[in-house]
């Protein structure tokens, strides 16, 4: 599904990925688990394709295609979706005309106006969203909790093949974290990847992973079961930079 | 932004209506350029009274005397010895679609007037470079004692209401700009709403320019009754020639106590089109005036809607949308006057620059003495598509009465890659993206108007993007 290889990728001068490699499976669940600072953020906005970042070396396949070259729609309408830590706000769009649009993009068919109204209400319904959430503003003036369930909303609207989720438990109730695991375990199956990268082991009580890696200093140091990450919590961050700290340094 | 391609040919690519008709006229003026020959000779062939004349030739003369604002947009390509200041297409005005010849018929076809008609208006002017070439009133309103005429046909048949009222509240000599369309003018519209009449659906007037080195001056007048209601719709395009047209129009609205008068623009002139316009209302006691003014084409536009509230308890409002693309200066804004007590305003101006595209808001709020009780807000926003682009906010504000509530805010955004990336990465493509943050940006203004204007404005404003980005 996803291929990641020796990934070098800079911003603004700085060298922030220094030589990723992730191989994720069809129908699988990866956790990748850092510290701030890791890299964790950079890595998810390179492989959706964010201009702002140098990629200077190594390679990133999907599906077996190299999508080093596309650009963010053409990743999206391969199957790739990237729910956002920090989504942008859009005056004057509603949520209801967004997901419209964004899902006409990325479907070869559109659907009718009813096909569309009665899918958008389906989905607000898992994530337990007000109807009236719909005619929003995009992001303008929602809660933490609001923007996360929103791209929770557009990943089920959008059906990726692979989601890659930043950080999305952050700030976070139980509640919330709750109906946002509700989302993705909604399309959890042998077609539907996802990256889950966290600060936090926390949502992975809820989001079961099949894979946990360790991400310090702009590699992955570690990866093991889904118990690597209960150990994380155990043993904290120290632990791994005292561990592998001087193997991110070489 | 492609580089490699002139500013020149990128933004006038993107014009749709640019196409042309042979130049077939009835009559035109036998040269370019203004002088009193010139202007004596448009009044003989419409054969207007006496006063008219020495009203136009008054008006020649304060133009010729003042010299060419410089506060404003670049007017140093402007030649207006270069232009046509009067050409008739046909003989007579239509009264059906069937008097007015093919090629012009076809024209209004293509610009969707004859359809529009047929479906949401309740009358529908046509105007074709100077005079009106066809004219219609739904038979309800004519029975209800709506006048809704061409301005030359006004002066015919209702001289006594235009003697009293043209002119008054834009006097020829207010800007050398009025003072020309005093001394030229030719077409527009005249509307008299008689008291308690609410036209419930619009009334349109659709100006074309359609002759090279043209200048288009029409003029309008519409005197809203006692409690009355009407929405005035104007649009406008033009073909898109090398050398530059000129059009320079003067719209005068008297909204008596209690009327209420709304008049929306759409005006999408060609690329190589001066828009120096002028348009002023009164509002009297409990009276409403609202423009909705959308400029999106022209090379520059001047233009600020005025509103004089002359009586306690009037409300004027101005909604302005600007759409500066490459090359393009609009320079637009509004003025509110608020010359009596309890009076209110709104100003509320939106606009986007791209490219080398530069978009000016210029607006004025004066409160005079015993106007107590006023409030004003007056709120501009400015969206930058890309580096280059550019935006100015000149405000000033004339406060001289204490009791007043005033309120003025302003700002200034950029798309940001952010924006950008997270709409394409839900697979929107940048230009579709960049699209879909213009359409929210002015949805406030969109959604005030009827929605197939509104649709349209969406629509053209998408016309203008196209290709602006990649």
């Amino acid at each position: 599904m996803l291929k990641v290889d020796n990934l070098h990728v800079e911003i603004e001068g700085g060298e922030i990925l220094k030589g990723l490699g992730l191989e994720v499976g069809k129908g699988e669940i990866h956790a990748i688990m850092g510290p701030n600072g890791s890299g964790k953020s950079t890595l998810s906005n390179v492989l959706m394709g964010h201009p702002r970042y140098d990629v200077t070396d190594g390679t990133i396949e999907f599906m077996g295609e190299d999508v080093m070259e596309l650009e963010a729609d053409e990743r999206a309408r391969l199957g790739m979706f990237l729910a956002f830590q920090y989504p942008s706000e859009v005056p004057g769009v509603s949520v209801a005309n967004f997901l419209r649009t964004a899902v006409n993009s990325v479907r070869e068919n559109e659907l009718s106006v009813m096909e569309m109204y009665r899918l958008i209400q389906e989905k607000m319904k898992i994530m337990q969203m007000d109807p009236k959430f719909a005619e929003r503003y995009l992001n303008e003036g929602f809660s933490g909790g609001e923007k996360k369930r929103n791209e929770i909303l557009q990943m089920l609207m959008l059906e990726p093949k692979l989601a890659i989720m930043d950080e999305t438990d952050s700030g976070l109730d139980i509640d919330a974290l709750q109906v946002v695991s509700k989302g993705v375990n909604e399309l959890r199956g042998p077609e539907f990847s996802a990256v889950i990268i966290t600060h936090y082991q926390r949502i992975l009580r809820y989001i079961e992973p099949d894979h946990v890696h360790v991400m310090l200093d702009g590699r992955i140091v570690t990866s093991g079961g889904k118990d690597l990450a209960l150990d994380l919590e155990d043993k904290g961050y120290d632990w791994v930079r005292q561990e592998f700290g001087s193997a991110a340094q070489s | 932004m492609p580089e490699d391609k002139s500013i020149q040919e990128l933004g006038l690519d993107e014009y749709k209506f640019g196409f042309h008709d042979p130049e077939d006229y009835f009559f035109r003026t036998p040269r370019k350029g203004i002088d009193p020959e010139i202007v004596a000779m448009i009044s003989r062939h419409k054969n207007e009274p006496e006063w008219m004349l020495e009203y136009r030739l008054k008006a020649l003369q304060s133009f010729l005397d003042r010299p060419t604002p410089q506060w404003g947009g670049d007017l140093s390509d402007l030649d207006f010895d270069e232009i046509y200041y009067y050409i008739r297409p046909m003989e007579n005005q239509g009264r059906s679609w069937d008097d007015v010849p093919d090629d012009i018929k076809n024209t209004f076809e293509k610009l969707g007037i004859p359809q529009a008609e047929r479906e949401s208006l309740a009358g529908v002017g046509a105007q074709y470079d100077s005079e009106v070439v066809y004219h219609s009133l739904k038979e309800e309103w004519n029975n209800a004692g709506v006048v809704f005429m061409d301005m030359d046909s006004g002066l015919r048949e209702h001289e006594d209401l235009v003697r009293e009222y043209f002119g008054t509240i834009i006097p020829a000599d207010d800007n050398k700009f009025s003072a020309l369309n005093s001394a030229v003018w030719s077409g527009g519209s005249f509307v008299y709403v008689p008291p308690g009449v609410h036209i419930d659906i619009p009334l349109q007037a659709y100006f074309r320019i359609n002759a090279e080195n043209m200048g288009q001056f029409e003029r309008t007048l519409i005197i809203a009754d006692e409690g009355s209601y009407v929405h005035y719709i104007e649009g406008c395009t033009a073909p898109t020639y090398t050398t530059n047209s000129l059009h320079s129009a003067v719209v005068e609205l008297i909204a008596k106590p209690n009327a209420r008068i709304r008049y929306s623009t759409i005006q999408n002139w060609s690329h190589n089109t001066y828009n120096l316009v002028t348009k002023r209302a009164v509002a009297e006691e409990n009276a409403t005036v609202e423009w909705v003014d959308g400029n999106l084409g022209s090379k520059l536009t001047m233009k600020y809607p005025a509103v004089y509230l002359t009586g306690e308890g009037a409300r004027g409002e101005i909604l302005s949308v600007a759409y500066a693309g490459d090359g393009q200066h609009q320079d637009a804004g509004g003025k509110v006057v608020h010359a009596a007590p309890n009076t209110s305003s709104l100003i509320t101006s939106k606009s986007i620059s791209r490219g080398t595209g530069r978009s000016t808001y210029r607006g004025l709020l004066k409160v005079h003495e015993g106007a107590v009780g006023s409030k004003s807000r007056v709120e501009c926003d400015a969206l930058l598509l890309d580096e280059n682009a550019r935006t100015d906010t000149y405000p000033y504000i004339e406060i001289e009465e204490k009791k007043v509530n005033t309120e003025h805010e302003a700002t200034v955004s950029k798309v940001g890659e952010d924006q950008l990336f997270y709409l394409m990465s839900r697979g929107l493509s940048e230009e579709a993206a960049m699209a879909m943050v213009v359409n929210g940006f002015i949805e406030p203004i969109a959604k005030e108007l009827p929605l197939e204007y509104a649709i349209e404005l969406n629509r053209l404003i998408q016309l203008e993007m196209e290709g602006s980005v990649g």
